[in-house]
């Protein structure tokens, strides 16, 4: 806030190096003194979550990669002699695994937070969309860290995921062998995916600068979602929002560790143990858990060609979302219709999720194709809401209240509030 | 424009051209140096020259199929029963969604030879099964007939046939 000027040191060493290269002031604006809205609730503990398991999936992962082999007759073994003969391997394998369930679960939380508080909306459509391109090559990355073991789910997983590019009209065929390197998923495949999913995470660490950056010119949206408007709503980073991030990260790791320690296979698939063969299909072949929801909506659509359009534009209709929704207030506490249509989206999204584990058959079929509308309905309908629903009124300001909801007092607005600061 | 670079006395169409010249000499660099970098994924040449298998089919009994590898892929060959290429042959035209003749997918009637590939996304559907008794793929739900056609379900084409040639009567080989 009160710019440069607010480091100040007696240390010669820290004087010395902050004259050339002022990093010390860098990280005081950033995480010290940096102004934050005094109403965060829980769900702004996401973003540092997610930072943190980028971080352990990176550290975890170049460690595997000392003892991983990425050939096709090596590969699964490589991956078992992690698991029985290499020190600890066990641990940092199945660490890396969960991390990427734990990692996705985080980032599906915050983006589900900045669509109840309406964080995409201006002036935050490009921290919005960089968050979006983070999320896009997270799914990259895991898909392609999921190929590595070479078990039928990797090999048949990878299948079915590269052979979507053969929906293209003309091209279709040489751009899959492009991607295989080959006739089919084998050796160079494997090869490229490991070198790509080394790669991958570093470039998500790019953008996540960038997600940060733009989110430090703007500060943090918050449940009320009104804007800063000057000091007394703001509180320093630190110490109160150290404590609350690190408060919450033991939480995570509590639950974290219970997955790593009691249930290490909950969420794989037994039949990733088996060795990848290209002559046999699994009769059951599902993807992570993470990407069940679009997996339903590819499947939802009888047609191939569409089924793979309808799968990326669930994803792609993200970027408009901040154009889709034309209602000028941000937070669903003010928005009685939008509210519940967010609820219905979240839960039509847990629906496609458990549809996407289901085999293509009967009902699943027919719930498939329904939450898929839905899916589409709830952004579809979003200008048509901000033109009809009457938003109530918007506190004056982030402090007047809390002043209210902590005072006793107060109006339904600040009663409603209340409850959810708790949450 | 013209007014500030007319301002230092250069001729503003000549300084254009230099503009132009320069970034398009570059593009055309970058271009150069992209292209390697995008055709290196494609499939090498190793992987091109393995391209063609030879088969026995006097093993394989009247009814019976057997699976055999083709460039990473598998290779469906079925002795096929009378009936099958009889129910194959009656279907008429317009019931397939990707018309084809049984006569044109089995040189040799009794040898149905195509790629085991769901052409959907790619699964190995599961033999003398689905509501058409030929192949049916358990990922999406593609129903294929007796000639290998697709009948029901997302895959929009046939099964594929690849090239072969008879060697001999019991000899064929393919690709
Ligand atoms: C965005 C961060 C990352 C995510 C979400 C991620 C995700 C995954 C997933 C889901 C697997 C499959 C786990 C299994 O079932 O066995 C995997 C495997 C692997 N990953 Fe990553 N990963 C990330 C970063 C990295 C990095 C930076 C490296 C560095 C080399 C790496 C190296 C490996 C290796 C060697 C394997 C194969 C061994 C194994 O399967 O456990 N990962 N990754
Ligand atoms: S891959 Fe065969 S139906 Fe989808």
């Amino acid at each position: 806030m009160s710019g440069h000027s607010s480091f100040q040191s007696n240390n010669a060493i820290v004087k010395w190096i902050e004259y050339r290269l002022p990093i010390f002031s860098f990280v005081n604006e950033a995480l010290v003194v940096y102004p934050t809205p005094k109403n965060l609730n829980y769900w702004w503990n996401m973003g540092s979550l997610a930072g943190v398991m980028l971080v352990v999936q990176i550290i975890t992962g170049v460690v595997l990669g000392m003892h991983y082999t990425p050939h096709a007759d090596l590969a699964f073994d490589s991956t078992e002699h992690i698991m029985r003969d290499v020190n600890y391997g066990w641990l940092l394998r199945y660490m890396h695994a969960n991390g990427g369930s734990m990692f996705f679960a985080v980032v599906y939380i915050h983006i589900f937070r900045g669509m109840y508080y309406g964080s995409y909306k201006a002036p935050r459509e490009l921290l919005w969309w960089l968050g979006i391109i983070i999320f896009i090559l997270m799914m990259a990355t895991a898909f392609m860290g999921y190929v590595l073991p070479w078990g039928q789910m990797s090999f048949w997983g990878a299948t079915v995921i590269t052979n979507l590019f053969s929906a293209v009209p003309i091209l279709g065929e040489t751009i899959v062998a492009w991607l295989w390197g080959g006739y089919s998923v084998d050796q160079p495949t494997l090869n490229r995916f490991f070198s790509l999913h080394y790669l991958l995470p570093f470039v998500i660490f790019a953008v996540v600068f960038l997600h940060l950056w733009a989110l430090h010119v703007h500060k943090s949206n918050n449940p009320l979602g009104i804007d800063i408007k000057g000091p007394q709503d703001t509180i320093p980073f630190h110490p109160y929002y150290t404590v609350k991030d690190l408060y919450g990260m033991g939480v995570f790791a509590i639950i974290f560790a219970w997955l790593l320690f009691f249930a290490p296979n909950l969420l794989g698939e037994p039949d990733n143990y088996i060795p990848a063969d290209p002559l046999v299909t699994p009769t059951h072949i599902v993807p992570e858990w993470y990407f069940l929801p679009f997996y339903a909506i590819l499947r939802a659509i009888p047609d191939k060609l569409f089924g793979v359009i309808a799968m990326f534009a669930s994803l792609f209709i993200l970027f408009v979302l901040p154009w889709l929704d034309t209602s000028k207030v941000r937070s669903a506490r003010f928005r009685p219709v939008y509210k519940m249509l967010f609820w219905a989206f979240f839960v039509d999204c847990l629906v496609l999720g458990y549809i996407g584990g289901q085999p293509a058959e009967g009902i699943f079929i027919v719930i498939g194709r329904l939450g898929t509308a839905l899916y589409f309905l709830f952004f579809l309908s979003l200008p048509f809401i901000g033109w009809f629903e009457r938003p109530r009124k918007l506190p004056a300001s982030i402090s007047t209240a809390v002043l209210e909801s902590h005072g006793g007092g107060g109006t339904p607005d600040g009663a409603a509030a209340k409850a959810e600061d708790r949450g | 424009m013209t007014d500030s670079t007319g301002g230092d006395g250069h001729d503003p169409s000549r300084r254009d051209f230099l503009y132009v010249a320069a970034g398009g000499l570059g593009a055309v660099g970058a271009a150069g140096f992209v292209w390697p970098l995008v055709v290196q994924m494609n499939p090498s040449r190793d992987v091109l020259a393995l391209s063609s298998i030879e088969v026995d089919l006097s093993g394989i009994e009247l009814g019976q199929s057997i699976t055999v590898s083709w460039r990473g892929k598998p290779v469906f060959i079925r002795h096929r029963t009378e009936a099958e290429i009889e129910v194959a042959r009656a279907v008429p035209m317009d019931d397939l969604p990707d018309p084809e003749s049984d006569e044109a997918r089995a040189q040799k009637p009794e040898w149905l030879i195509m790629v085991g590939v769901c052409t959907h996304l790619g699964c190995v559907p599961l033999g003398q099964q689905g509501e058409y008794n030929g192949w049916f793929c358990p990922c999406h739900g593609s129903h294929y007939d007796t000639s290998g056609r697709i009948r029901k379900g997302p895959a929009p084409l046939n099964l594929a046939v690849p090239k072969y040639v008879y060697l001999d009567d019991n000899n064929v080989k393919i690709g």
